[in-house]
């Protein structure tokens, strides 16, 4: 205890002790930097968005500008083209998923798929648009919501692969050799054990997901276009919420500006209850 | 085949008096290889129907790697490969046409740590059943309740059927996992160190039950727990650095060993 207490005085201690504060000043000050800028993107959205908020919006087709109307039509079309693209890309990346997590852990194969899914994950979203805009808006003549799912799901697919991936990795090997155990075979024991232990998280993985597509603009600007009005033909040209935001916003129009900001703050709104209900999902899967 | 050059000790061929007893696993020249690295060398040993094998042996000894080719549990792996015969019954169960799960199916295994499935008490057994055979709902209950009664899990659990498996104390999830391993009729139960997770008293439950289950079985066991070995077994298999050293009647084995590193191994002068 005495070298202790007499350690507690010394210079170098007393340096360290300096340095420490300094250190965590510096961390409390960035960490307060990031998040200010958040606080503000979410006050001036409240600010702006939340006076438009009304029925309306979510009753009435986007108006000409000086008419007054809502969003109706970019909020259906981006949850039914949202919808299709998870649709589509979900059991894709479920199955490319449980390949690398589980018949092809020890593959070659598996590492090379591992990477090319990186590259697809990290790549701009712009790239994908441009992508699908050659393969299907070009060959068929002209855009459509189809092409904008399809955007949207190449999108999710690398996402779910990744999640799909690391949360059955997650489930210890004990488990599928006691599924092994009792005589179950391969595709049964993923089925029924590995998707059980694993479900929280690969759901957890569709919903961040949805939450990263749901604001996407670029991909749609290229395949789904916009719509004026309301439709329920995929093959005809969509409207979203985020080309609506990105038109109206750039417009010279005030009643146009204001739906921009009220579509904003929307679509952040869902997104952060995707988050949360995601982070709850994952809190559930780390206590049991 | 081996090309061994060592001998094998003469106990090891001659267990003790076993002529009323029914050969149910014959281990022959059995070789296993970890990618190039030799785990078991040589291994012969046989495993009576209706009595309880133990072995035993300091870590890394093989033992564990040992029961997991009797199940072929090792096949789950890469580079993992074992040479030699295993005959269950008659069939040489390393043959490559040899199919897996009705091999697991009759081969039995309880693991280190409790491993119930994420679902309830009642599917985590009636899961196995219904793999192999299409049941009525009575007469599935029926065996879930005889499973778990075989298991002494019964009284605990009959009115929490519906409760996660994982919602049970460690000794009661250890008890579920044989129970389940008992429902889908096996021959041959493997235990790998199947109390060493567990407290005295859950330990003590399922020491009784290995004894209550050897009539119906032929049981294998995997303990560091020498006493334990002593208390269940009929047989004692000793084993170091991946050769069968020493293997007979578990009284004869713990009184008078014949070889001097078993001596030093039970009176605890290493490992």
């Amino acid at each position: 205890m005495a070298t202790l207490a007499s350690g507690a005085s010394s210079p170098l201690y007393a340096k360290r002790r300096r340095k420490n504060v300094v250190t965590m000043a510096m961390a409390y000050a960035a960490t307060g930097f990031g998040l200010s800028w958040l606080a503000l993107i979410l006050g001036v959205l409240f600010w702006e968005g939340f006076s438009g908020l009304s029925l309306r919006v979510f009753t009435e087709m986007t108006p000409p500008p000086g008419a007054s109307g809502g969003l109706l039509n970019p909020i259906i079309g981006s949850l039914v083209m949202t919808f299709l693209a998870v649709l589509i890309g979900t059991p894709l990346g479920v199955l490319a998923g449980t390949y690398l997590a589980e018949y092809g852990r020890y593959d070659r194969l598996s590492s090379v798929v591992r990477f090319i899914n990186d590259i697809l994950l990290s790549a701009p979203s712009i790239v994908i648009g441009l992508f699908i805009y050659e393969l299907m808006v070009a060959q068929m003549g002209h855009f459509s919501g189809w092409a904008g799912a399809v955007a949207l799901a190449v999108i999710v697919v690398p996402v779910v692969v990744r999640t799909t991936e690391d949360m059955l990795t997650l489930v210890p090997d004990t488990l599928r050799e006691a599924a092994a155990s009792v005589g179950l075979p391969r595709s049964l024991m993923i089925q029924k054990v590995a998707y059980r232990a694993a479900r929280a998280g690969m759901i957890t993985g569709v919903l961040l997901a949805i939450a990263r597509i749901s604001g996407e603009t670029a991909p749609l600007l290229f395949t789904a276009l916009n719509n004026q009005f309301w439709t329920n033909n995929m093959n005809a040209p969509v409207s979203s919420l985020p080309v609506v935001i990105f038109q109206f916003a750039l417009s010279p129009y005030k009643d146009w500006q204001e739906l921009a900001w009220t579509g904003a703050l929307i679509i952040t709104m869902a997104v952060l209850a995707l988050s949360i209900t995601a982070r709850f999902l994952g809190g559930e899967r780390k206590k049991s | 085949m081996s090309t061994a050059n060592f001998t094998v000790p003469t106990v090891a061929a001659n267990p003790g008096n076993t002529d009323d007893l029914v050969e149910k696993i014959t281990v022959k020249n059995l070789d296993f290889y970890y990618g190039d690295n030799r785990a078991l060398k040589d291994i012969n040993v046989s495993l009576y129907h209706g009595r309880v094998t133990a072995f035993i042996g300091p870590s890394g000894c093989g033992k564990s790697t040992l029961l997991r080719v009797l199940n072929r549990m090792y096949d789950l792996y890469p580079n993992q490969r074992a040479t030699g015969t295993v005959r269950l019954d008659n069939d040489n169960i390393l043959s490559p046409s040899q199919d897996l799960n009705l091999l697991r199916a009759k081969v039995g295994m309880v693991f280190q740590k409790p491993t119930p499935f994420p679902m309830t008490i009642y599917e985590n057994i009636a899961f196995g059943i219904r793999l192999y055979e299409k049941l009525s709902k009575s007469d599935l209950d029926g065996r879930v309740q005889q499973a778990l009664q075989r298991a002494a899990l019964w009284n605990e659990v009959k009115d929490k059927l519906d409760a996660n498996g994982l919602s049970l104390s460690g000794g009661q999830q250890q008890r579920l996992c044989i129970a389940r391993t008992v429902a889908v009729r096996p021959e041959v139960i493997l235990f790998d160190e199947p109390c060493s997770a567990l407290d005295p008293i859950s330990t003590a439950k399922i020491e009784e039950l290995i004894d209550e289950l050897k009539e119906d079985y032929t049981i294998a066991i995997v303990t560091h727990n020498m006493q334990q070995a002593a208390r269940v077994s009929d047989f004692t298999a000793f084993m170091y650095l991946g050769e069968l050293v020493e293997y007979g009647e578990t009284t004869r084995m713990f009184t008078t060993p014949s070889d001097r590193r078993t001596q030093d191994y039970i009176t605890g002068r290493f490992g």
